[in-house]
């Protein structure tokens, strides 16, 4: 039923495959929420100036994110994407066949699930910063550079923390998904170990225990961070 | 005007809705029996994590720990792949739910919106505050009553919102049971997409279904906090 043995290092067994499964899942969880957090940023920007076309859009953008299973937006953009990239690049006069690598699809498909709940933690701590404070900044003579990077973005990251923290453990939970798109993460790895060794439970458990300590970890390092970004701030 | 509907017809879109819309019924079946099955479990699952016995405190606390720490597909294929393969499990009776995807889906469903049920509810639970019991207990009501009359409704009303979030996010997870070859709306979209080679088409009919469901469901939880937020109702 167990074969935890076959967990060993090297030829023997698979715990260096684990291991470089493992990073690759941190890794496509790291780049994708970089990536999310950065389409984030424009999707709160959309959102907040008054201008009701990019607020429409980024509406919709989140919406029909939010709505729609992550499998099918991963199903979606890891086979379709390769269509709408060709056809983008004969815009710009390029006709050869280009295929993503799984790993670019990989962050690409996560980053744009991340980005939508990302959004919504960063709109949410901008408006909950008090609106006396951008008009004092701006009464100091501050221009919209440093008002943005001085004022606003050290009270957005106080405040959206806790939430950019619960978005991470989501992200790293999606990553097991792209496992579809046969992008050898942890999830992937075990499902070709248990069918090499015919020993499902062993490694699904592994994998669980494996995921189970990245949420810990992770979310311990949040933890800290939310404690020093929140000195001098009584809690 | 005619040539345009039929050209609509005969679009891949609108054949591809049809069919996928033939899973609809297998999506809704999975949901049917896990969510009011999780909302039940999820009640005592918080009740128990209040409560002062330790024991069980301790071990609810550590269930919702690990089921909210792992992903729910490892979940499913725990369930499905893993527990399958144990040789007496396929021997005892449970092999008569575990060998159908659709109970494997169902239960491993209900593990997990349990756990973020419980820890929902239990927030729910310990914010009441505790002027409220205790005019109940001055009342002279007993532990049950004082649960039913008082605790429960006004838990259960504070964190309606959080809850229709679980309730949004399970029709989603619907959609990952069709990795262990049950034919729901994602499945029946993938198959699509394997005999037509025409991705888009396929999964944006599945898209605008999920789309619907998850608007019903907003709109089935406003309903709720409409009725159970009386004194929030701005005319009334």
């Amino acid at each position: 039923m167990f074969k935890f043995d076959k967990l060993v290092f090297g030829d023997a067994g698979w715990g260096d495959e684990f291991l470089i499964a493992t990073l690759m899942t941190l890794l496509v969880s790291i780049l994708s929420m970089g990536l999310g957090l950065f389409l984030a940023i424009i999707t709160v920007w959309a959102k907040i100036i008054q201008n009701r076309i990019t607020r429409f859009i980024a509406n919709i953008y989140t919406t029909v994110i939010r709505g729609v299973p992550e499998l099918l937006v991963i199903y979606l953009i890891f086979f379709g994407g390769n269509a709408v990239v060709m056809s983008i690049a004969k815009v710009f006069g390029y006709n050869k066949y280009i295929e993503l690598n799984a790993l670019t699809i990989a962050t690409i498909a996560i980053a744009v699930i991340s980005a939508t709940y990302s959004s919504e933690v960063l709109r949410a701590s901008y408006l909950a910063i008090s609106k006396g404070q951008i008009e004092a900044a701006r009464a100091l003579g501050m221009n919209k550079f440093s008002i943005f990077f001085k004022v606003i973005s050290p009270q957005v990251i106080r405040h959206a923390l806790p939430g950019i923290g619960n978005v991470w453990q989501i992200t790293l939970k999606d990553t097991s998904l792209i496992s579809v798109t046969g992008l050898v993460e942890i999830m992937r790895q075990s499902r070709i170990s248990s069918n090499v060794e015919h020993s499902p439970l062993t490694f699904l458990i592994t994998a669980a225990i494996l995921y189970l300590c990245l949420t810990t970890i992770s979310g311990r390092v949040f933890k800290t961070l939310e404690v020093n970004y929140s000195k001098g701030f009584s809690t | 005007m005619i040539e345009f509907l039929n050209n609509i017809q005969n679009s891949l879109i609108y054949k591809n809705f049809f069919l996928v819309l033939s899973g609809l019924d297998n999506t809704i079946l999975l949901l049917l029996i896990s969510l009011p099955l999780g909302f039940v479990l999820a009640l005592l699952f918080a009740l128990g994590r209040v409560s002062k016995i330790t024991l069980l405190s301790r071990t609810i606390a550590s269930y919702i720990f690990v089921i909210r720490g792992t992903p729910l597909l490892v979940q499913i294929y725990l369930i499905y792949f893993g527990l399958g393969s144990v040789k007496f499990i396929r021997e005892s009776f449970l092999w008569y739910a575990l060998k159908e995807p659709f109970w494997c889906g169902v239960i491993a469903l209900t593990i997990n919106t349990v756990a973020y049920g419980a820890e929902i509810f239990r927030g729910g639970i310990q914010s009441i505050e505790k002027s409220q019991v205790e005019s109940g207990q001055s009342l002279g009501f007993g532990k049950f009553l004082l649960l039913r009359k008082i605790i429960l409704p006004i838990a259960i009303r504070k964190v309606l919102p959080s809850y229709g979030n679980e309730l949004i996010l399970m029709v989603k997870a619907t959609s990952l049971v069709s990795l262990t070859t049950y034919m729901e709306m994602t499945g029946i979209a993938r198959k699509i997409m394997a005999k037509t080679f025409a991705p888009v088409e396929a999964f944006i009919a599945a898209g605008i279904l999920y789309l619907f469901l998850n608007f019903l469901m907003v709109q089935f939880v406003k309903y709720l906090e409409w009725k159970y937020n009386p004194h929030l109702r701005l005319n009334n």
